[in-house]
Parts: structure tokens; C-alpha cells; sequence
């Protein structure tokens, strides 16, 4: 029978043994008080909460930590504080608009999720390979500066949690101004909704690569100085060095990827193994490392960036080259019916297409209102898309029953997967190492509980 | 006592097996009018439309043929999992627009036949010898292989899913060492077969990726856990738990994940509403998303 038996939450890290115990309520007091209290009784063995509301565990995620002394021998995440039931709202909108609810899961990487939904969606209606060359290196290089501004915060958070402000003030800095680029392709610094199912929203303003090639420079400057900041400074290194270790055989057996899995050696790299977007197309390499430790994440996430730079160079030369062309498919029974444009009251469908529909054609404005309340449809079935996002392998799930709404989407996402690790990165090291621990998985919690 | 909730779904496991063999005969027309016409019995279609079931599963057929792509690898049956009627979302006389007499067959990729193309082939066979070798058979572990869109489905029973991963990552020729996670679909009228829990496995030696479907019953919503073969799908089995009920028999602590502890039912359910409130925009009332005119 115990097979049928409805399986019930998980026991409290506190289990029943513990009952008895006395137990100590930190809320704002001092810490040297209650260590005091615990000394007077004898207790060596204490249960630390960990967040969720702490500054160096990324967001809301709750670290359980049971500590002996400094050593941690217990560690256990508690997620979902962020939970805001995305995929669940996807199935209720349109394709089109699923790009809207994604690009706010991990929301310093939004344009991953956002290509790899329409990614997936494109798979799904069978129409990747006419997807315009332009909107696909749009895609990349906005992908490339993203991973960019994504490592930017990992580093400056992570140094800023060791209480180096001045990495964080640079890392922000540095990002900034990839930032600023995205606002003015996008309109908007971050949950764009810019990479459709079927190409971009509009095509990249004029000048804008002008703008890539004069913030390259700077950006690289900024990297260089956390670098000269960070990576030969014997504070940093204490810290860092050989803390958080995971083996290459710790890494596959849960599933990491991304900078962790890579700084135990193995070079696995979807745009390598799997490629997308015309990845094959591109030069650039998969920095590894084999010292498994919180300092190597550090560095290959300075390298990453170099090669992410190196690029986004080669995405600006291809779109100076290839000039103005569509950056959406050309079915229309796909495509958005109108470009935008700007008008006297902000952003909206373009002028010329609103007197079109309303004044000479009947069928453009049925079609118009079709594609925009009711949406495509897809035909039924099933795909799996994965793309290399700044923490690991991204994999989106995508289930299709023939409709204009995805039947399921479920995004596989690397910080979740990740973040799997924290007990076998933290037990038996120190509490100050469990910072540096998580900071090295840079986990984003909008990702983790979608 | 609990060997009845065991028997049940075999027996559902088995039915599309028989349909396949006698689609294979050289009868695909039949098998197809058989599944339609057994899903539109049961689908809640209305009582007028479930007098005359031939003519719903016609009508079904023909509507469901258009929403399959074309030319996307070649299918012997259709893996029918639902039958819709109406538009919009309006039943009874609220519908003027003549709309509510639709009927729409929602078939998933049926089983693909050889040669499945490319290395699809060639792991099959592998897992098929390396099965064999272990006491097992493929024919037994496996309800159905699905090439389509150029990714490979194994449709795996569920006594068979730790076995299966376990030959497939071990294997040298095989070598899926990269469990990428455990997925959740549910289809509430796909009799038997309601839940899924889909894998996605990945081999970094052979640069292939594959994915693997247990389909169980909402009645015993049970499948072995893979977490002995792939720790990493411990959390993603809680999550799968969490969200769709699907329990996952020797998880080491399967408690819900992201909803609290002491949640009631599972979200991501179709019949599980998805909630909000009316909202008042420009002097219109716009109701919550899962209340508006739905087109599917």
C-alpha cells in the first residue's frame, strides 16, 4: 500500500529529534547575543535561515543552513518565493504574446528565454528556415551583448557580496551601457518582448550599430578593469580559490551547465553542440578550466565576455553588410500585420498601415483583427529547444494541440537545475563560503521559480 | 487490494499497442476511425452529438487531418488526445454565430514507422540489443517510437523508464550521461494516458539529444523516479509533482517545490482554473484571461 500513499512535504530541517531544543529567534538583533545565549547552553549545533530576504542570496532564495561552529554540515534551499505561475499564464495567451511572460523569467537574461520560445515555436510551424538572415543576427548579437550584461551583474554581485563595492559599481557601470543599447533597439533595458515567433518586433533604429561599435570599446575597458580589480588581488583570491568546488562527475550527475560544468573542464556549449541561430556561422571559443573552484567561474565568465564580444563585432559587420531588409517571415499569416512606428502619442502600428486597413482594404483590416485577437495556429506536436543561456543550457518545452495558444510551455531552466549543487558545493565548508558558493552559480530566482 | 489500481492502466497501456499492429496490417484508415470515434464517445461533446457518434468521429477526422502538418515525416496513426467542440467558449444559446457545431480532433504525431532517419535508427537498435541483453525487450519498454520535427520520442512504459534511462546512459554507444529534466503535460481527456512526464535527455560524447514520454492515469499517477539514474531530476521530479500530481515512486523527499507545503491541488492541471479578477479599463470590463473568448 505504500505505493498509493499520498507523499507528504518533507519533514523541517528540524526534525522530531530536535523537539525540546531550545531555539533562538534572529530578527534584527544582535547576532553576538544569541551566540552568547547558545554558548551559556551548551548548543553547538545551530539551524541558520539563510534568507529568503538577504541581500547575497540573489532575490528570494531561502539557503537552511545547519552549522557546527563556522562549519556548515547541512545545506538546503528552499525556492518558490518568486513563484508566479508564467507558464501556467502562457497557455493563455496567444504565441505571439509568449514572449511578453518569458522574457520575465530570468529577467537579466531575457532575450534567451525570448529567442528560445521563438525558437521553438518556429520548429513547431515547420518555418525556421525562413526566418530572415537579418532578424537571426539581430537575435545573436542582442543574445551575445545580453550574456554580457548577464556575467556583468554575476561578477559585480558576487564581488559585492564580499564587500568589494567598487567590482559592483564597475560590473553595474559596464552594463549600463549595453543597457542603453537595448532601449534603444528594444525601447526597452530589460523584459523586451522584442524576438517574436517568426523574426524581431522592427527592425534595429539607424545608427544603432554606430552606437554597438562606440559602447564595444568601453565595455571591454570596463571588463579589463575588473579583471586588473579582481584577478591577481589576494583578498579575491583567498576567498575564492578552491571554494564551492564541483567535479566534472558532481557536475553531469546534476545536470549543470554553463560556466560551472565548464570550469571542470568539460567544453560543453550549445552553441557547439547544438548549434542555433547560425552559431556554426560564428568564430569564437569555449573557454574551459579545470580547477572546479569559485575562482575559475570568475574568470571564465571575464573570458565568456571577451568571446561574446568578439561576436557581437561579427554580428555588426554581417548586418552593415547585408543592409535594410525584412526581419519577420514573410507569411502573413504569421508575421505581425504592421510594422511600428513612433506617433504623436508613443509607439503603435504605423500610419500608412492604420489608413490602409480603415480606408481601402476590408480583407487587410479582417486579417489585421484575426492575427491580433485570435492569433496563428500551430500545428499539434511537440519540440524541445534548448539554447546556451548565460547559466547553463536553457531548454524550452513547448507543446502544441493544433490551437493559437502553446497547450504547454515549460522552460527547463539552468538556474533551477543549478541550483541542485548548494549542498554539495557548501557541506562541510564554512558559512562565509556559502556566499561565495551560490555567487559562483549565480543563480537568478525569477528564473529558478518562474 | 493493490494489484486492482496496477491492472487498470495496462490494460489502457495496451489498447493504442493493438491499434498499431493493426494499423501496421495495412489498415491505417480503420485504426484511425476506430480511435476518433472512441474518444468522441467519451468526449463531452453535448448529448445531441453523443447519439450519433459515427458522424462526430467523420466530421472529427476531417477537421482534425487540417491541424497535422504535412510532409513532416510519414505517420500510420493518429495518438488522438482530445475532441473540441464550439468556438469561443460560449455553449448553449449564447452562440449565434453558428460556430458551436464544430468539431475539432486534437491528434498529437502518431508512431513513426522505419527507417526513422539519420542516427535515430541506430540508437534505437542499440537500446533495443542492450535491453534485450538485460532480460527485458524493447517491444516491452517501449509503446511507440516518434520521429517528428526531427527529434526522437520514446514512448516508454512507466515499469520500464529506470531501465530504459539506465541502459541509455550507460551504454557506450549510447551515452545520454546529460539528464536535462522531467516535464509535465496533461491531456484530461486522453482516457487512461492523462499525464505525461516527458525527459529530455542529452549525449555530450555522441552530440544527440532524445527525448523520452511516460504516459500514466490521473487514477494511479504513478511512475518509477529517475533519480537514480539522473540525480539532477530531483528537484525537476518535485516540480513535475508539484505542478501536475505526478508521484514518483523512490524520490528521495518528493515534496511540492514551488507552491507552499500545504497546498491544495496541482497548477498546472488543465482543469485547475487560472484565477484573476475583472478588470476595469476605460469604463469597459475586461473578465480574466482563462474567461475570454477562447478560440481553441
Amino acid at each position: 500500500m505504500s505505493d498509493t500513499q499520498t507523499p507528504r512535504a518533507s519533514a523541517h530541517i528540524v526534525d522530531e529529534s530536535a523537539e525540546g531544543v531550545p531555539s533562538f529567534e534572529a530578527s534584527g538583533g544582535d547576532w553576538s547575543d544569541i551566540a552568547e545565549e547558545a554558548a551559556r547552553l551548551g548548543e553547538e549545533r545551530i539551524v541558520v535561515n539563510m534568507g529568503p530576504q538577504h541581500p547575497s542570496t540573489h532575490g528570494v532564495l531561502r539557503l537552511m543552513l545547519e552549522i557546527d561552529g563556522e562549519s556548515v554540515t547541512e545545506a538546503r534551499c528552499g525556492i518558490g518565493y518568486l513563484h508566479t505561475g508564467i507558464e501556467k499564464n502562457m497557455e493563455y495567451r496567444t504565441w505571439t504574446q509568449g514572449p511578453t511572460f518569458c522574457t520575465r523569467m530570468d529577467y537579466l537574461a531575457p532575450f534567451f528565454q525570448e529567442t528560445a520560445f521563438s525558437l521553438g515555436v518556429e520548429k513547431l510551424l515547420g518555418v525556421t528556415e525562413d526566418v530572415p538572415e537579418r532578424a537571426t543576427v539581430i537575435r545573436v548579437m542582442l543574445m551575445e551583448l545580453n550574456r554580457v550584461a548577464s556575467h556583468l551583474v554575476a561578477i559585480a554581485t558576487g564581488g559585492n557580496e564580499l564587500g568589494a563595492t567598487t567590482i559592483m559599481t564597475t560590473g553595474f557601470t559596464a552594463r549600463e551601457e549595453i543597457l542603453r543599447i537595448f532601449e534603444l533597439i528594444t525601447g526597452l533595458r530589460m523584459n523586451h518582448a522584442y524576438v517574436r515567433p517568426g523574426g524581431v518586433a522592427q527592425d534595429i533604429p539607424p545608427g544603432a550599430l554606430d552606437t554597438v561599435r562606440e559602447t564595444l570599446p568601453k565595455v571591454r575597458d570596463y571588463l579589463g578593469q575588473l579583471g586588473d580589480l579582481m584577478l591577481a588581488n589576494p583578498i579575491f583570491k583567498g576567498r575564492m580559490v578552491d571554494v564551492g568546488h564541483l567535479s566534472l562527475a558532481g557536475c553531469m550527475a546534476l545536470g549543470i551547465t554553463g560556466p560551472v560544468l565548464r570550469s571542470a573542464g568539460l567544453p560543453y556549449d550549445v552553441r557547439k553542440a547544438a548549434p542555433y541561430c547560425g552559431y556554426e556561422t560564428y568564430d569564437f571559443d569555449v573557454p574551459t578550466s579545470t580547477e572546479a573552484d569559485s575562482y575559475s567561474r570568475v574568470v571564465l565568465r571575464l573570458e565568456e565576455c571577451y568571446q561574446s564580444l568578439r561576436i557581437v563585432e561579427q554580428t555588426v559587420e554581417r548586418l552593415q553588410a547585408m543592409g535594410a531588409g525584412p526581419v519577420m517571415v514573410a507569411d502573413k499569416k504569421i508575421a505581425w500585420p504592421a510594422q511600428l512606428a513612433i506617433g504623436a502619442d508613443g509607439m503603435g502600428n504605423s500610419l500608412d498601415h492604420i489608413k490602409q486597413i480603415m480606408g481601402t482594404s476590408m480583407e487587410a483590416l479582417i486579417h489585421h483583427f484575426k492575427l491580433v485577437t485570435e492569433g496563428f495556429r500551430v500545428p499539434a506536436g511537440q519540440v524541445f529547444q534548448s539554447v546556451e543561456h548565460p547559466r547553463g543550457e536553457l531548454g524550452v518545452h513547448l507543446v502544441s494541440d493544433g490551437g493559437t495558444r502553446p497547450y504547454r510551455a515549460h522552460f527547463r531552466d539552468p538556474s533551477f537545475n543549478n541550483l541542485q549543487a548548494v549542498s554539495l558545493m557548501c557541506e562541510g565548508g564554512q558559512v562565509a563560503d556559502v556566499v561565495v558558493s551560490v555567487a559562483a552559480l549565480d543563480p537568478v530566482l525569477g528564473g529558478v521559480d518562474r | 487490494m493493490s494489484d486492482k489500481p496496477q491492472d487498470q492502466p495496462k490494460d489502457d497501456v495496451l489498447a493504442p499497442t493493438e491499434e498499431t499492429t493493426k494499423a501496421q496490417a495495412g489498415a491505417p484508415r480503420e485504426a484511425k476511425d476506430a480511435s476518433a470515434a472512441a474518444k468522441a464517445g467519451s468526449a463531452p461533446v453535448g448529448t445531441d452529438a453523443a447519439t450519433t457518434p459515427q458522424k462526430t468521429s467523420e466530421a472529427a477526422l476531417e477537421a482534425g487531418s487540417q491541424n497535422l502538418p504535412a510532409g513532416l515525416g510519414e505517420r500510420t496513426q493518429l495518438d488522438v488526445v482530445d475532441v473540441r467542440s464550439g468556438m469561443f467558449g460560449v455553449q448553449g444559446s449564447g452562440d449565434t454565430s453558428g460556430y458551436g457545431g464544430l468539431v475539432r480532433t486534437v491528434a498529437m504525431p502518431g508512431a513513426s514507422e522505419r527507417p526513422y532517419g539519420g542516427w535515430f535508427d541506430e540508437v534505437v537498435d542499440i537500446l533495443a540489443e542492450v535491453l534485450a541483453e538485460s532480460g527485458s525487450s524493447f517491444d516491452a519498454a517501449v509503446e511507440q517510437v516518434v520521429v517528428d520535427r526531427d527529434e526522437l520520442t520514446l514512448y516508454v512504459r512507466r515499469e520500464h523508464v529506470v531501465p530504459v534511462c539506465q541502459a541509455l546512459r550507460d551504454d557506450q554507444d549510447l551515452r545520454f550521461e546529460l539528464g536535462l529534466g522531467v516535464s509535465g503535460v496533461h491531456f484530461p481527456h486522453d482516457e487512461g494516458r492523462e499525464l505525461h512526464a516527458v525527459y529530455q535527455l542529452v549525449s555530450v560524447t555522441h552530440s544527440r539529444r532524445l527525448r523520452l514520454e511516460v504516459a500514466v492515469s490521473e487514477a494511479d499517477p504513478h511512475i518509477p523516479s529517475t533519480t537514480g539514474v539522473y540525480p539532477g531530476h530531483d528537484w525537476h521530479e518535485r516540480e513535475t509533482w508539484d505542478f501536475f500530481g505526478i508521484i514518483f515512486d523512490g524520490h528521495p523527499g518528493l515534496a511540492r517545490i514551488q507552491m507552499p507545503d500545504d497546498w491544495p491541488g496541482h497548477p498546472q492541471r488543465k482543469d485547475y482554473p487560472l484565477g484573476g479578477i475583472p478588470v476595469e479599463y476605460k469604463g469597459a470590463s475586461i473578465p480574466p484571461p482563462d474567461e475570454r473568448r477562447s478560440y481553441n
